[in-house]
């Protein structure tokens, strides 16, 4: 009796280490636009990458491939690290989009997640963050610390999600200094370095004391640091090491809770395609901490917004808001809705200059 | 003492020699580079080298080749006309960008019509469209004596402000809600220049074999041929033998630039699919590095075009199975250019041993 209680369990025990042992590691891939080594974009997903690695151990194994240009080079990419095994696939650009859907059709069996885009099929889910949460953040602080009243922005591509973040900070910023002004120059990449600081010099030489960037770089970073006089903000990731100024805060992307989420999705069988759309509240965007370069009361105000940012009780997109037309878009107490986030393109009444087209 | 004596004529072996030495020297280099990076180096260079040849997915990295391939070889042997008649045009990249934009405005004004009769003609604007782009440094060298390789290359960076306007504004899908970008070509029957996608063949690669016959026929056994030789060893005898210097440099201006156009439209129309802000990623530049590896002869075009395409291939695999660094493999294909123009120095000079030899 004990003795076949005993053989019983250990066949049980046998049984399972076996499965165990058979069953692969889950593989999972990451596709970057730009080299891990970008101290922004690229970096925040790498970094979620490796709390993925570090939160699953031996059970998971994640491979990647950076600097991946978007289109057909991005297709071959994703199709090689399927027949490699890969069981989930993270495709972290916007460019990326229909080669995802393109090779997610060749590869029912493989799950994959795009990053900031629209189209979603069976096994592509859609993520992205709400990053114009942060930019109202910046706006609020960017208004107060300005002195020329001039706000330099530098925009990779003119697509919603940059022109919501225009939109957002300039909302903020004229919040608290009706003076404002805004100058956006469109640097047309993610990640170039020599461009980013050739952006920022233009807009410093053109009076902006503060610059907000929507590229991956640090060089307008250095740029305003060289400048003196000049304040940024971190972008994608916390870029301390300009701090305490020129870099008095910054937007964080933090991509690994989600990654970790669905990854155990995938190895629970649960995984399904979906569409998240996450902020301040969820801890997706990060707000990185505000220097002392910024006077206490500005601190302090923008933490109570980023802190009802995260509560839901403000939404960053609140009427009474008009178009840039003058026409009405928001009215009192209104606030917008996702699709008309998601294909945001318009800019908002008081900026200046139009949306490349 | 060691000496370098330059030799009367060009040493024919070393000629053959110097690019496969060059490659074997970038094996060798290129696995201590991946072993001080802490990776198996043998392991790492079969990777890059052999495994989209051989491995277990060969029958998917083959065809990728040749996708790879097909824009190297094609811009390649257009600029190696130029090239060898001392006509630097730098600039195919903008080129390939605006023959790119015209063939896909005429394919998307037809949208979404189905006729037979659409891709040729987006073949044919092209083309011109790339003609017409190069014919500006072309005419300028002609009528001013500007610098072809400065106004080609400029021309580089004004086509990639015009491919993102399009991409914005003219060409941008009416139904892509608000996002920048052209509509699908590819999926588009009477435009995609797919032959079979499964084995990676599209027109431009047709194309592209098509271009290295038509070259070694013409560099051989054609007087046009014989002439672009001539004005690249000995401009002044070209100039005896009745060669017009300013006509060369606009036929040599025209074909490089048409080719250009050429691999844009095949590529727009079949792996790239759409006009986007970035669809350029500088086949036009690493097409140069090819036309020397290549030894601006068009089998040894082919031969590199294939050669590149592989690293680029073998380097993504190396990248997603060994987790070796991007830059390690541009570092990798930098050193296969700085070899080979290291050997050349044999193909024109002889090593001496010894002292007393007079140079």
């Amino acid at each position: 009796m004990t003795l076949k209680s005993i053989l019983a369990g250990a066949t049980i025990a046998a049984s399972l280490s076996t499965t165990a042992f058979a069953d692969d590691p889950t593989k999972v891939g990451f596709i970057y636009v730009g080299p891990v080594g970008d101290g922004g974009w690229t970096y925040e997903h790498d970094q979620g990458r490796l709390a993925v690695q570090e939160h699953f151990g031996d059970a998971v194994e994640t491979v990647f491939v950076e600097s991946v240009p978007e289109g057909a080079d991005a297709e071959r990419v994703m199709q090689q690290m399927a027949l490699g095994g890969a069981d989930l696939i993270f495709t972290t650009s916007f460019g990326y989009m229909d080669p995802t859907i393109n090779v997610a059709e060749k590869f029912p069996d493989v799950m994959f997640e795009h990053a900031t885009g629209y189209k979603q099929a069976d096994n592509v889910s859609v993520y992205s963050a709400r990053f114009y949460e942060g930019r109202a953040v910046q706006g609020h602080i960017a208004g107060h610390m300005t002195e020329s009243n001039v706000i330099g922005y530098i925009g990779s591509f003119p697509i919603p999600e940059v022109i919501r973040g225009i939109n957002a900070a300039y909302i903020h910023a004229r919040a608290v200094n009706p003076d404002v002004e805004f100058k956006i120059v469109w640097a047309y990449t993610w990640f170039d370095p020599a461009k980013e600081a050739e952006a920022a010099n233009v807009l410093i030489e053109q009076g902006a004391d503060v610059i907000l960037q929507h590229t991956d770089s640090t060089a307008p970073q250095a740029a305003a640091q060289a400048a003196g006089n000049v304040v940024t903000f971190g972008q994608a990731s916390d870029m301390a090491e300009f701090g305490p100024f020129p870099r008095v805060s910054s937007i964080i992307d933090n991509w690994g809770p989600y990654y970790i989420a669905r990854t155990q999705a995938v190895i629970d069988g649960t995984w399904v395609s979906t569409n998240t759309w996450d902020g301040i509240g969820a801890g997706m965007v990060g707000i990185g901490e505000i220097s002392d370069a910024v006077p206490a009361d500005v601190k302090a105000s923008a933490e109570a917004l980023r802190d009802s940012l995260a509560s839901g009780e403000y939404h960053a997109f609140t009427g009474p808001l008009n178009k840039q037309d003058g026409s009405v878009w928001l009215a009192e107490g209104e606030v917008a809705d996702d699709g008309t986030l998601a294909g945001m393109n318009f800019y908002v009444e008081g900026l200046t200059g139009d949306i490349p087209q | 003492m060691l000496m370098l004596e330059k030799r009367p004529q060009p040493s024919k072996a070393w000629t053959l020699a110097a690019p496969l030495l060059a490659v074997v020297l970038t094996m060798i280099c290129g696995g201590l580079l991946f072993a001080a990076l802490g990776k198996a180096p043998v392991e790492t260079i079969r990777t890059i080298f052999f495994d989209p040849l051989f491995s277990e997915f060969a029958w998917f990295y083959r065809p990728q080749l040749l996708i790879k391939g097909a824009p190297l070889a094609l811009i390649a042997i257009g600029l190696s006309f130029g090239f060898r008649a001392g006509i630097w045009n730098i600039g195919a990249e903008g080129q390939y960008i605006v023959g790119a934009i015209c063939g896909a405005a005429v394919g998307l004004a037809f949208y979404p019509t189905e006729s037979f009769l659409i891709f040729p003609l987006m073949v044919i604007a092209g083309i011109l469209g790339g003609v017409v782009w190069a014919m500006i440094p072309g005419i300028l060298k002609v009528k001013f004596g500007t610098n072809e390789i400065l106004v080609s290359l400029m021309l580089v960076y004004v086509a990639e402000q015009l491919l993102a306007s399009m991409a914005l504004g003219t060409l941008r899908n009416p139904e892509g809600m608000g996002f920048p970008g052209s509509r699908n070509l590819a999926k588009y029957d009477s435009a995609s220049s797919w032959i079979s996608e499964n084995a990676g063949m599209h027109w431009g690669v047709v194309a592209a074999f098509i271009a290295v016959i038509f070259a070694y026929v013409i560099l051989s056994r054609h007087q046009f041929g014989f002439n672009v030789r001539l004005a690249g060893q000995s401009p002044r005898a070209a100039r005896f033998a009745g060669v017009n210097p300013k006509l060369l440099v606009l036929v040599c201006m025209g074909i490089s630039g048409g080719l250009a156009g050429a691999a844009g439209l095949f590529e727009v129309a079949g792996p790239a699919g759409q006009i986007s802000i970035d669809f350029n990623v500088g086949y036009g530049f690493t097409a140069i590095i090819v036309a020397f590896l290549g030894r601006l002869h068009p089998i040894g075009i082919l031969l590199a075009a294939g050669l590149m395409a592989l690293t680029y291939i073998g380097g993504e695999i190396a990248q997603s199975n060994l987790g070796l660094p991007g830059a390690a493999i541009q570092l990798m294909q930098g050193m296969l250019l700085f070899f080979l123009l290291m050997v050349d120095v044999l193909t024109n000079y002889r090593l001496r041993f010894g002292k007393g030899a007079t140079v």
